[in-house]
């Protein structure tokens, strides 16, 4: 397990690196320089230059670089004067991370519930439901699904604010937009595996020594069936990451993919690698955490030897 | 758990006659792999009707929609602006007096193009990356298997928007920036079928007929991974059409004035409130396309290889 552990952290680290150098290299492939502005003068320029260390050979300001991120700092923002990119990244945080884990949370009891009860009436209309329900989460985009909440529950209905972000009702239709996706992948999971499990000779065991068929669900059938939903757990954080673009676009809600976007209408170049190495970092660590995870509660991976 | 009880006579017990030419006849003519596939295919309902609904999205994106419409995707005119849907312009037009019905077809098919464009980089990266992996092992596996650990651990939407900063947006270019950490997941495959495929009987028999790798890999190994390889297409077209529109909506993919639906949805949703038409009837589209590129692949996995049906 240790060794495994140390596998993955080498490989996390060789991702990030490999991350970390692409930005570098893009941010210098790019054309003109944050300094562009004619209205400076050659001497001004010259300053700032020497300011930002733009005037040392590349492969100076490359170990500079490497090192900097290396200790947290991703550099200045070009459009925010004088404001470094992990403090406008940290301010933004709470908006998108809220918004990020209340989708999950309306995701999996939405998908939970979904998915128990497709596979307890299993071959019924409620199975059919789900099924279907789960097909529409992984076809229907988010950036069709916001704008159809919008229009429906916000602009016909009235019952949530359409944009902004002011209070905790406003954070409701995003939430709700963001959390398709979970929802269906959340309930198919729960259904196939459930369905595996109720079949399993120890679930007849649990029966035969009467226990009700509440308490073989809950203690025996559910806790199995929901090992493999820890593997969904890396696509989940992207896919929460990407969706947070398009959902705070599409609400004007004050996070950090509104202003990537933002970042990347404006060729904020700082910011746009910054932010992108933050959701590396994010989605890697997630990618960390989920392995391991799986190691710890499924005992049957770790005797067969983890298979990565 | 109940035990049926049934009505029990002596013609129930008849014995059977044992013909020892029976066990060697042939019971229908041989179905080869591809047929057996088909047959059960046809069962599945959903991958049928999706199967026909892509034809026909297909057919209508690039020969009857723009055939049986006077109009230019491209023309603008102002007078005309924001039309709903009328006998003229069947889909309505937009801001800058554009028809929608052609534009939304227009739109349609650059998503498809992309789609099939992906389709070929998964084929041509991701199957050879995979099969040179499997089939040489040792060493070469080794190397090469890290490497694609490696690229695993990079989110690949946000290396296609770091892609799509630098690169001149078109075509060609979003679909290499999607492409770039795409293929992984075909190469695995491929590769894991290889290391299956590669010492079994038929593999040891051409070659000791003198075969040499490379034939060995084409006409035998490859072939015998095809129905894999479908399968994993049918997922790539629809992520790739999904990370365009992505791309598109957030405007770093598809230039005006040419339109991708991906662009058409982020156009439509800013006039939501009083032209909602713009947004719905691509969006329609759109989500017509995903559902049914995922009940077809849905349907060729469990008819392609049942074994991995759950």
């Amino acid at each position: 397990m240790i060794r495994y552990v140390a596998r993955r952290l080498v490989y996390m680290v060789a991702a990030l690196f490999i991350i970390v150098s692409v930005t570098f290299f893009i941010s210098k492939a790019l054309p003109g320089t944050p300094f562009a502005n004619p209205k400076l003068s050659p001497q001004v320029r010259e300053q700032l230059f020497e300011k930002y260390g733009l005037d040392e050979p590349l492969y100076v300001q490359y170990v500079k670089y490497i090192a900097n991120v290396a200790q947290g700092d991703l550099g200045n923002s070009y459009y925010f004067e004088g404001r470094s990119v992990s403090e406008l990244i940290l301010q933004r945080l709470p908006v998108s991370a809220f918004i990020g884990v209340q989708a999950v949370i309306f995701g999996l009891v939405i998908g939970m519930v979904l998915g128990i009860v497709a596979a307890l009436w299993h071959n019924t209309v409620w199975d059919t439901l789900a099924v279907v329900v789960a097909i529409l989460g992984v076809s229907v985009p988010s950036f069709v699904l916001g704008p159809l909440l919008q229009y429906w529950l916000g602009l016909k209905l009235g019952w949530f604010p359409i944009a902004f972000f002011e209070s905790w009702i406003y954070s409701v239709l995003p939430s709700l937009a963001l959390s398709v996706f979970v929802v269906s992948t959340v309930a198919r999971f729960i259904r196939t595996e459930m369905l595996e499990v109720m079949g399993q000779d120890y679930i007849t065991l649990a029966k035969a020594k009467g226990l009700s068929g509440l308490a073989v669900i809950i203690k025996h059938v559910l806790r199995n069936a929901m090992i493999p939903l820890v593997t969904v757990m890396a696509p989940l954080t992207i896919y929460i990451i990407t969706g947070s673009l398009v959902i705070e676009q599409i609400f004007a809600v004050p996070g950090i993919g509104e202003q990537f976007v933002q970042s990347v209408l404006v060729n904020d170049y700082s910011m746009i690698l910054g932010t992108t190495i933050f959701f590396s970092v994010l989605f890697i660590v997630a990618l960390l955490i989920q392995d391991i995870m799986y190691g710890i509660i499924d005992p049957r991976i770790r005797v067969s030897g983890a298979k990565e | 758990m109940e035990t049926r009880h049934r009505e029990l006579d002596p013609s129930l017990f008849e014995s059977a006659t044992i013909d020892a030419y029976e066990g060697e006849r042939i019971a229908g003519p041989p179905v080869g792999f591809w047929r057996d596939a088909w047959i059960r295919l046809k069962k599945n309902r959903g991958a049928l009707i999706s199967l026909a609904v892509l034809i026909l999205v297909f057919a209508t994106a690039f020969v009857i929609g723009p055939l049986i419409s006077s109009q230019s995707p491209y023309t603008q005119d102002l007078s005309q602006r924001y039309l709903g849907p009328t006998s003229e312009y069947w889909f309505g037009t937009d801001k800058f007096g554009r028809d929608m019905w052609t534009r939304v077809w227009a739109g349609t098919r650059v998503s498809l193009y992309i789609g099939l464009l992906a389709a070929l980089m998964d084929i041509f990266v991701g199957v050879v990356y995979g099969a040179v992996s499997g089939f040489l092992g040792g060493r070469v596996d080794d190397v090469l298997q890290r490497g694609i650990e490696i690229l695993n651990g990079i989110p690949y939407l946000v290396v296609a928007i770091l892609a799509m900063v630098v690169l001149d947006p078109g075509i060609l270019t979003i679909t290499i920036a999607i492409g770039l950490t795409g293929w992984t997941f075909m190469a695995r495959i491929v590769r894991g079928r290889m290391l299956q495929l590669k010492n079994q009987e038929f593999a040891l028999a051409s070659r000791s007929l003198g075969a040499s790798g490379f034939r060995l890999v084409w006409k035998h190994l490859i072939p015998n991974s095809l129905g894999l390889i479908v399968i994993n297409l049918m997922f790539t077209i629809p992520g790739a059409i999904f990370a365009e529109a992505f791309l598109s909506f957030i405007g770093l993919g598809i230039q005006v004035p040419e339109a991708s639906l991906g662009s058409l949805i982020s156009d439509g949703a800013a006039e939501l409130r009083f032209h909602p038409y713009l947004l719905w009837l691509p969006a329609l589209v759109f989500c017509l396309l995903m559902i049914c590129f995922n009940l077809l692949g849905d349907g060729l996995r469990d008819a392609l290889d049942p074994k991995m049906r759950k």
